[in-house]
């Protein structure tokens, strides 16, 4: 039993129940109580990385009950990593919010607070359909940041995220449905135990629950077919909501990782490998959508929402490969892209405020009033996302291409990722000299000068991809580790061996 | 009692997929309820139906498998919330754009609505 498994949770959670309440106190007040609590968060997750990095598994088990039996939390490498990956970048979204983004909604920090607590606990759980209660509260959160701002822009892409997440749920449940009927158990632990086990129609049973599964998470994961949603949702949203939604995807690509190894590993017998034969060319597939998408983007917003669909084809497939070193790859690459594309929505946001009606259109308008600033930032996240030398997408590219250095395989994702990395570049190029250089003459509403606090917290995202190349070499020392934990998933079934009336151990 | 069971929840999640890929909100909200239900009572189903026991070991033959009894309480409290939410933004949509077409308006009035584009706020 470690208590401070629990604090990722219970820090946003106390945090958000007291901004549900101070909905009328002052919105200074307001504002530094919603900073606290992330810094809280971000100290507390930092800490949780120290412990996980000995390699150990962690237990929080609820009311001391013996897992599988209870609802565990369960803290490792990737567990560790996720929670920071999503503190650090939320803690920018939340700095360029209190920039002026929150207003107008009295709950949006209790909202954002939440969403929060929801990460965490997809993060941490060990338990399958606790996976399904923390993508419920992240997601109604989700639901209420999405329509933050309000406008009749935002009501009918909203209605589709909210009715495509709904039919998800369904899927979901039907699938968890399926799993325990035949196992009679939800822990991941014990059905990486169980399923080995299954034959006959029994198995049959699990396999469709599984492959059902897989459907749900490639729709949080936005895995073609199901990615087209995104882009419509992502570009209406307020900038600091898009930025921290860069992470949802990645709650997708988290669930699959943990329940593809860990319950559908190497060692599930009849069931190995369940769906992995199918994510590889979906996600090459995603990929190449995902460059059409950006190449045709009218405005810098969809331009970067299409970016996420790229990131995640990119990141799926050599996790469908399931070599140490791609896991290993794409997981230096899930931190490079996620906070590069927060950082881009940030920087579209800010274009969009200094040009008049032209907002974030991809066509000629009048100089913007910081445009050097603004035009450094979006160069830095344009070559961070497109993967161009020195920036961090660059060697977690390298990284991902280089792990797989044979057969078919090689060939389809060695020239799936270069030719779509070639036309990304294409699109930001296109898009940057447009927007940036071809100004026409005109006169606009002098914008508001850029707040401090905005410019900090694009400027840090967008300054994370040089800081993820000077620290390259223990970062990826702790994916290379990260990877090997996951691939060898016999310790985590040492979880269920916990004595819990001892107390803690 | 098992294939009337099934057959009910067969009906109810047809019935709501069908409704659910209607263009208009309400259906697509009612297709969203049924199906909420069809899947209530199949996560209930997956304990084993039984006839006369109780999740209480020791107090009659059999006992009923009281973890899809948690399950589904779960699932219909947020089933609930989630739709009571779809509702409230289905009026919203209908406010703003003075259709309950999924899209806003319907493709043929695609043409018209693009004639005006200060109407559409786009």
């Amino acid at each position: 039993m470690n208590h401070w498994l629990t604090a990722p949770i219970l820090i946003p959670l106390l945090g958000g129940i007291l901004q549900v309440f101070m909905g009328y106190a002052p919105i200074s007040l307001r504002r530094t109580l919603a900073i606290a609590t992330t810094v809280l968060l971000l100290a507390s997750t930092i800490i949780l990385v120290v412990l996980a990095s000995d390699d150990s598994y962690r237990l929080y088990a609820f009311g001391n009950w013996q897992p599988p039996f209870g609802i565990v939390l369960v803290l490792d490498r990737l567990a560790a990593l996720m929670l920071v990956l999503t503190a650090i970048l939320a803690i920018f979204c939340h700095i360029f919010a209190i920039g002026g983004a929150d207003e107008g909604n009295r709950q949006f920090h209790g909202l954002f607070l939440f969403q929060l607590m929801g990460l965490n606990i997809a993060f941490l759980t060990g338990d399958l359909f606790n996976l399904f209660v923390a993508f419920e509260v992240l997601l109604i959160a989700s639901y209420g940041l999405l329509m933050h701002g309000g406008g009749r822009a935002r009501s009918i892409p909203g209605l589709h995220y909210v009715v495509l997440n709904l039919a998800g749920s369904a899927i979901f449940l039907i699938s968890v449905g399926m799993i325990y009927s035949v196992t009679g158990t939800l822990n991941m632990a014990d059905l990486a135990l169980k399923i080995p086990e299954l034959a006959g129609e029994n198995m049959s049973i699990v396999k469709a629950g599984g492959m059902m599964l897989l459907v749900v998470f490639a729709l949080k994961a936005a895995l073609i077919p199901l990615c087209f949603w995104l882009p419509k949702a992502y570009a209406s949203a307020t900038a600091p909501v898009a930025a921290l939604f860069a992470v949802m995807t990645k709650v997708g690509i988290y669930a699959i990782l943990r329940v593809y190894l860990l319950v559908f590993g190497d060692d599930a017998g009849a069931l190995a490998n369940l769906g992995m034969d199918w994510l590889f060319p979906l996600a090459l597939v995603t990929l190449t959508m995902g460059v059409i998408g950006a190449l045709g983007a009218d405005n810098l917003k969809t331009l970067v929402a299409w970016q996420v669909i790229i990131s995640v084809g990119t990141l799926l497939a050599p996790i469908a490969l399931g070599s140490a070193a791609g896991i290993s790859a794409a997981l230096f690459y899930l931190l490079s892209s996620t906070w590069t594309v927060g950082g881009l929505f940030l920087v579209a946001e800010m274009v969009a405020n200094q040009r008049g009606s032209a907002k974030d259109k991809i066509v000629t308008a009048p100089r913007m009033r910081n445009r050097t600033f603004l035009s450094v930032l979006f160069l830095v996240g344009a070559v961070a996302a497109a993967g161009l030398p020195p920036l961090s997408g660059f060697f977690a590219k390298l990284l991902i291409l280089q792990s797989v250095l044979s057969g078919s395989e090689m060939a389809w994702l060695w020239s799936v990722v270069l030719i779509g990395s070639f036309f990304t570049v294409i699109a930001y190029s296109r898009a940057g000299s447009i927007v940036f250089w071809r100004t026409v003459d005109g006169h606009i509403e002098e914008p508001r000068p850029l707040g401090g606090n905005v410019s900090v917290a694009a400027g840090a995202l967008a300054g994370l991809s040089v800081v993820l190349v000077a620290l390259a070499g223990p970062i990826s020392e702790f994916t290379d580790a990260t990877a090997a934990q996951l691939l060898n998933p016999g310790d985590y079934l040492e979880i269920l061996k916990t004595p819990m009336v001892e107390g803690d151990n | 009692m098992e294939l009337v069971f099934a057959l009910v929840i067969g009906a109810l999640t047809a019935s709501g997929v069908y409704l659910l890929l209607r263009a208009r909100t309400f259906p697509v909200v009612v297709g969203l309820t049924l199906i909420s239900y069809g899947v209530n009572l199949f996560l209930f189903s997956s304990g084993r139906l039984a006839t006369g026991a109780q999740p209480v070991l020791g107090t009659a033959d059999g006992y009923a498998d009281p973890l899809p009894q948690a399950l589904v309480l779960t699932a219909i409290v947020i089933g609930f919330a989630m739709t009571a939410f779809v509702v409230v933004l289905s009026l919203r949509s209908l406010a703003d754009h003075d259709d309950d077409h999924v899209d806003g308006h319907q493709e043929s009035d695609a043409t018209h609505t693009a004639q005006k584009p200060e109407e559409t706020g786009k």
